[in-house]
């Protein structure tokens, strides 16, 4: 017998994506995980630019992450220019990317997410029956938000960021004003955490190579020179581009990245993301997310990509326990942004987006104008592992009916949360 | 009571930003979709309908053959078309590729060209079918974006600001960052709606709301030049931005381009 499940056009996610299997005498013979955004060309785009309009133009990458296509650039290109943020910088950076991953974590838990596990369409049939956590999930995401807002100007491509830090730093007494609302949003993820756990996850354990940006002292976000791996290999950011092989296939506008550990490597598929970052770095969970972990059931390293759900909640208590902390401990910097002046070169940067690790790497003249620009993105990383996730959940589940099959292949692609925008950039 | 009116919700070449921001209207999102029947928000997971619908959110720019059909289909079966956004309004940042060359940057982006199928030009909406309403902004202000979605469930006219960044600026209290400061600004020129923001922030205006209906450019243009010392090459990029191919900006630009030495 033969089977086809095909979507045209997938639901919560950002941006345009489809799905197409093929099953044949009881197999999984085809799988495509198709994105037809059409492509924009920042990195040709890039070129001649300024070095310091990168942070405004790459924003644009993405509405739901530009504070981490701010970040990314703005690291680079103070790396290609010979200087490194001052810990006062980098520590308000810190913040608002916590921001960003409270928006981002928060949107995609209760909005995107939750309706696959709970049996909904959307989160707007959700909210009739269980309005008070839909009503949780959006007041979260507003915090997020509003301390997005606050830092950089507004929420979507914030204004207030640029190579050297910002335009203007706040006074203390203009972010204390968020601490209550972070509060209430650290006890809405601290009980977030405790519903997804409570979900049916399908029975799949994927076989990937996981990779996570790292960092000495912290859990990494915004910061971090060597990226680890499942493999136990390290990799230098500053040779991601020699370990990092991004190709195509007809059925993606996005370019699709293998991973090799070593030169003489085919190509692995890996995957980035939460899972990954909880596998590699949950030794630096903040107290109440590790507790929350804990309390989850969750242990290291999971590979479960159902269970994404509850690593992003988990994440969610961090950001939002690290923009407290941060905020508490904050003190107004002499100065909103520290020199960077212009120098030719090269830089490269690393951090982690909600969807994992974003790159970008720039070479720039003497005079400051963008030579050559390469950004790769986590849904570009992760097409692969979703396509054989798809074929591994597909595989254990031809036994059920082909709608839910459907159903439950659009929640497997929902597990990475994939940014098809950002991917087709 | 009379029926809700069909709302949909509609993707072109974009970064998915303006259609966020009516998911980050937190606090009215629910009362929203009780004033209106969300019909086809695809993001949101909403697809009830196939149409006809009340009013069409169109974001993003038209960039492939496909696209071409699809405003069509999409305007065929809107009362109201509203575009939202630079993409929608004046081809977005991707437009861009008009001062480049779309050849060269699909070889230094894609080892394999042959398999991306885009327009030679990235265009706004208002180029292919009539646009009812244009909400202008990278990102569009969703304070604006309700004030519309309300004006048509009362069956008004909404009240949109006119006039450029500068009005807002000073009703904000702001000290003016070109005059004060020396920083380039394209205030002057540029739509309000944004509420400022980036004078605000001891920044000056980029330009992200498009140009204000009656921009004096020029004048603009010739007061950086002598007053701040800008380049021609830097006239260019400042007009050269988030919306490139909006008509006051585009010429702008170009006024200040070497010529080609061919």
């Amino acid at each position: 017998m033969k089977h086809r499940i095909k979507v045209d056009a997938l639901s919560r996610v950002e941006g345009e994506g489809s799905l197409r299997l093929e099953i044949d005498d009881d197999q999984v013979r085809r799988v495509r995980f198709g994105l037809y955004e059409p492509a924009r060309f920042f990195e040709g785009v890039l070129q001649g630019r300024d070095f310091r309009e990168a942070p405004d133009i790459t924003a644009r990458i993405c509405g739901i992450c530009p504070v981490a296509h701010q970040i990314t650039s703005a690291r680079a290109l103070e790396q290609a220019c010979g200087v490194e943020a001052d810990p006062a910088i980098a520590d308000l950076r810190r913040l608002i990317y916590c921001g960003q991953w409270i928006e981002s974590h928060a949107l995609h838990i209760f909005m995107l997410h939750a309706p696959d596990f709970l049996g909904y369409a959307d989160a707007l049939s959700m909210a009739g029956q269980h309005r008070a956590l839909v009503e949780a999930g959006l007041t979260t995401k507003k915090t997020g938000n509003a301390l997005v807002a606050l830092l950089g100007g507004r929420e979507i491509h914030p204004i207030n960021q640029r190579v050297g830090g910002f335009y203007r730093a706040p006074a203390p007494s203009e972010l204390a004003v968020l601490l209550p609302d972070l509060e209430k949003a650290l006890q809405a993820s601290l009980a977030a955490v405790d519903w997804v756990a409570g979900f049916a996850f399908p029975d799949y354990e994927g076989g990937e190579v996981q990779m996570a940006l790292a960092h000495p002292q912290m859990y990494a976000i915004d910061r971090g020179r060597v990226l680890k791996t499942s493999a136990g290999v390290e990799i230098a950011v500053d040779d991601f581009e020699s370990h990092v092989i991004e190709d195509q296939a007809a059925h993606s506008t996005a370019l699709r990245a293998v991973l090799k550990l070593k030169p003489e490597d085919s190509g692995l598929t890996y995957q980035v993301g939460p899972l990954a970052r909880y596998s590699l770095n949950h030794a630096q969970l903040t107290p109440l997310a590790a507790k929350a972990a804990e309390r989850a059931g969750l242990r290291p390293p999971c590979r479960n990509p159902f269970k994404s759900i509850v690593v992003r909640a988990v994440e969610l208590v961090l950001a939002c326990e690290e923009a407290l902390r941060l905020i508490k401990a904050y003190q107004q910097p002499q100065a909103a942004s520290f020199a960077v002046p212009a120098s030719q070169g090269r830089g490269a940067a690393c951090t982690e987006a909600p969807r994992g690790t974003l790159f970008h790497s720039y070479e720039i003249n003497g005079r400051g104008l963008i030579k050559r620009a390469n950004i790769v993105t986590p849904t570009s990383q992760n097409q692969r592992a979703i396509e054989n996730d798809l074929g591994g959940v597909a595989a254990r589940n031809l036994d059920i009916p082909l709608d839910e099959l459907r159903r439950l292949c659009e929640q497997t692609i929902r597990n990475y949360d994939p940014c098809i925008s950002c991917s087709t950039h | 009571m009379a029926a809700k009116l069909k709302l949909a919700v509609w993707k072109f070449s974009s970064c998915d930003g303006c259609q966020l921001s009516l998911l980050d209207c937190e606090d009215q999102l629910l009362a929203v979709a009780e004033a209106v029947e969300i019909a086809y928000f695809l993001e949101a997971g909403t697809v009830r309908r196939r149409g006809p619908f009340d009013i069409s959110l169109v974001e993003g720019s038209v960039a492939t053959e496909h696209d071409l059909q699809r405003i069509q289909d999409i305007r065929r079966r809107s009362k109201t078309l509203i575009a939202i956004g630079a993409c929608a309004t004046s081809g977005g940042v991707q437009a861009l590729r008009y001062y480049g060359s779309l050849q060269k940057y699909l070889e230094d982006v894609y080892p394999q060209p042959r398999f991306i199928k885009v327009l030679e030009h990235s265009t706004p909406i208002s180029d292919h079918v009539p646009v009812d309403l244009e909400l202008r902004g990278c990102p569009i202000s969703k304070t604006q974006l309700l004030e519309v979605l309300a004006a048509l469930v009362q069956n008004r006219k909404p009240d949109l600001m006119s006039g450029c960044v500068c009005h807002q600026c000073k009703l904000n209290g702001n000290v003016c960052v070109m005059v004060t400061r020396g920083l380039p600004c394209l205030g002057p020129v540029t739509q309000a709606g944004c509420g400022a923001i980036c004078p605000s922030y001891d920044r000056g205006c980029y330009g992200c709301f498009g140009p204000q209906k009656s921009a004096n450019t020029q004048a603009l243009a010739a007061w950086l030049a002598h007053q701040q010392h800008r380049s021609p090459e830097e006239l260019v990029r400042a007009f050269r931005g988030i919306n490139c191919r909006s008509p006051e900006f585009a010429e702008e630009s170009e006024r200040h381009e070497a010529p080609d030495q061919g």
